[in-house]
């Protein structure tokens, strides 16, 4: 077995997992739960979500104990997006599920264009949340497993979060909801039923702001989402074998980027990996990369570096998608490469 | 009825020969997007909507729309000449413009686009137990009826029922591209009835054939018999936007029945049916045309955006 599917069989140890209670797809559903008994202007529109409750089953029950605010929609991503933008103009709070993030490209058009646009043109805000599951999972092949976030951070007006621990998956979603603008809330399949936690914590962050996960002080790793896991795993075996503290930054929210986070553990580290489960050509990591560059060069001891997914489709088979995405092993190499300077 | 439709067409066309005086003068960034020979149906529409309850997302070529529906010609002025006083404070232009906390959307250039948020407005009237009463309506050109947009949007309202008319202006060609290149079935009402929708034909030259079928067909969707589309034959006098001469178009097809100009159509029809006189009528156009000077004057004078005290935000709440 080689190091990569080391990294995913360890990912999915069910033994540590059983002992927790909630799950992260489980924090989304209680999250939407809270949304509707809470707050009347909220309604969940998607595909298969209504008694099915979802392809996920991230709206398991809702339908029934909210009859007429959890509606099945058309396979017609386009019609979503626009139908809850034309409902939050008129006052609501829709949550749209895309079945799979990767399908939101057919709803771009209205997210970047009528929903990012809205408010600067108009002065009307339009409070949309649009769930994407995101991200790979083994044998999900190149259509089922994209993380779309640094497409949607490239627009003006759109708020993307990338909650990467249980509490976030709820508070987050929480939060993007009652967020005045739309919040592209990117929520990582990989992590749905494996990553479990005994309860739901707040911490008090808000959407924006980043979080230190793992302190440390000879390097930096900058990430969200799933990799936040990756990176953790990391910089646990750099410090078991080579005693090198990391710094792990999960960043939470994409765009905007809490860039005072970012630099003030630059400063403390002078090193700094940027990582990303996403394809490697511009993103979220370049971005990370240009502004510490930009704003913090006085701050770095080696070359800001990054890592990122192979610039290839997500491919289908373990064997090649566990070696597409970064993984422990490879954060690892990047990151002694960065500690040799 | 008759009267304001009428008026409201006739404020269109006074209004947007004004603007293209306007920009062969120099005077108007950006491009001019008429609605010359269109404004029947789409006067006919709005005046069947009230502003406050109905909604209403006009496209480019529709100006009577707009007026029939309450739009200020200011707004309209301010929003071609970049007044930051405008509903748009020139961060948009043109026909780009709406107020849509009053129920007017603001188009985005992309077409079919307003088809489903016009449905996902009613459907928040729906939720919120305010539908009663109430219609949605869109205007599309027969080349936007090729979008997906437009066939999510449009499947999608009569999936749930609701009280959306989607306008076709099918004037023939979309920019340059004649009908022929643009779909292949017989007719554009076809697909109203591939989505259970009703379709309603209409000669869109005939000022009294636009009243009788568009007050049927919103009356049809406020009276809860789900979406309806209406599809308009005409022809735009005019070119794509005041830099295109349309020189594409056949002379034969604007020496034809549907190069009528139903302004002139319905100047006569409305003197035939007694529903005002001549001299009635040149005193509106009068009065129009001293009302449209007045708010293009203004809005001449009024001040530009500024890029040093613009608030260059697109979120209402930035977080950091």
């Amino acid at each position: 077995m080689d190091g990569g599917l080391a990294g995913l069989f360890e990912a999915f140890d069910l033994n540590t997992a059983q002992s927790m209670s909630i799950t992260y797809v489980d924090a989304i559903l209680q999250a939407q739960e809270t949304l509707l008994r809470e707050d009347p202007r909220v309604f969940l529109y998607g595909q298969d979500i209504s008694r099915f409750g979802g392809a996920f089953k991230a709206t398991k029950g809702l339908a029934e104990a909210f009859p007429g605010r959890v509606l099945d929609s058309p396979i017609s991503e386009d019609a979503m997006a626009g139908v809850a933008i034309g409902a939050a103009i008129e006052g609501m709070r829709p949550i749209v599920e895309m079945q799979f993030a990767d399908f939101s490209s057919i709803a771009f058009n209205q997210l970047v264009n009528h929903a990012g646009t809205h408010f600067y043109r108009t002065g009307v805000p339009v409070p949309i949340t649009i769930r994407l599951p995101s991200g790979g999972t083994p044998g999900s092949g190149p259509f089922h497993s994209q993380s779309m976030e640094a497409i949607y951070a490239h627009y003006p007006g759109l708020v993307v979060v990338t909650p990467a621990t249980v509490s976030d998956a709820y508070h987050m979603l929480i939060q993007a909801v009652a967020h005045d603008d739309p919040v592209i809330y990117c929520e990582h399949k990989f992590l749905y039923r494996w990553l479990k936690s005994p309860s739901i914590q707040d911490d008090g962050l808000s959407l924006g702001q980043a979080r230190i996960t793992r302190p440390g002080k000879h390097a930096t790793i900058v990430t969200y989402s799933a990799m936040v896991h990756e990176a953790v795993r990391a910089a646990d075996r750099l410090k078991s074998e080579s005693g090198w503290e990391i710094e792990v930054v999960d960043l939470r929210t994409v765009k905007p980027i809490d860039m005072d986070t970012v630099l003030a553990s630059v400063a403390r580290t002078g090193r700094l990996l940027a990582l990303g489960e996403a394809f490697p050509w511009g993103g979220v990591t370049a971005e990370i990369v240009a502004r510490v560059a930009g704003e913090g060069f006085h701050l770095l001891d080696a070359p800001p570096s990054r890592l990122n997914s192979r610039d290839t489709p997500v491919p289908y088979h373990p064997n090649l998608w566990a070696a597409h995405r970064p993984t422990p092993e490879t954060i690892c190499l990047a990151m002694r490469e960065l500690l040799s300077f | 009825m008759a009267r304001k439709v009428f008026r409201a067409m006739l404020e269109a066309r006074i209004l947007e020969m004004k603007l293209s005086s306007l920009y062969k003068a120099g005077k108007i960034v950006g491009g001019v997007y008429l609605g010359k020979g269109q404004e029947a149906v789409s006067a006919a529409l709005g005046a069947q909507l009230t502003m406050g309850r109905d909604l209403f997302a006009p496209l480019i070529r529709d100006q009577g729309g707009r007026t029939a529906f309450g739009e200020e010609v200011i707004d309209c002025a301010r929003t071609y000449l970049g007044s930051v006083l405008g509903p748009m404070r020139g961060r948009d232009g043109n026909i780009h413009r709406g107020r849509p906390s009053q129920g007017m959307f603001a188009m985005i250039s992309h077409l079919g686009a307003a088809v489903p948020v016009v449905a996902g407005a009613l459907l928040a009237r729906r939720l919120k137990g305010e539908l009663a009463g109430v219609v949605g309506a869109t205007c599309i050109g027969d080349g936007a009826t090729s979008t997906g947009a437009f066939h999510e949007g449009l499947n999608t309202a009569a999936v749930e029922r609701l009280p959306l008319v989607v306008v076709v202006a099918n004037n023939q060609f979309a920019y340059s591209t004649p009908n022929d290149r643009q779909f292949a079935c017989a007719d554009l009402l076809d697909r109203a009835k591939g989505y259970g929708v009703e379709g309603h034909d209409l000669d869109g030259t005939d000022f009294l054939q636009c009243l009788r079928v568009l007050a049927a067909a919103v009356g049809r969707a406020r009276d809860g018999h789900g979406p309806q589309m209406v599809v308009a034959r005409l022809l735009r006098l005019t070119g794509h936007g005041e830099h295109d001469d349309g020189s594409y178009v056949p002379d034969t097809l604007r020496a034809g029945h549907l190069g009528r100009d139903c302004m002139e159509v319905a100047a006569a029809q409305m003197i035939e049916t007694g529903y005002a006189t001549a001299d009635e009528i040149e005193a509106w156009r009068e009065e129009t045309g001293e009302r449209v000077q007045a708010a293009l004057a203004a809005a001449q004078q009024d001040p530009k955006p500024d890029p040093w005290t613009e608030v260059w935000q697109a979120c209402s709440k930035p977080l950091i």
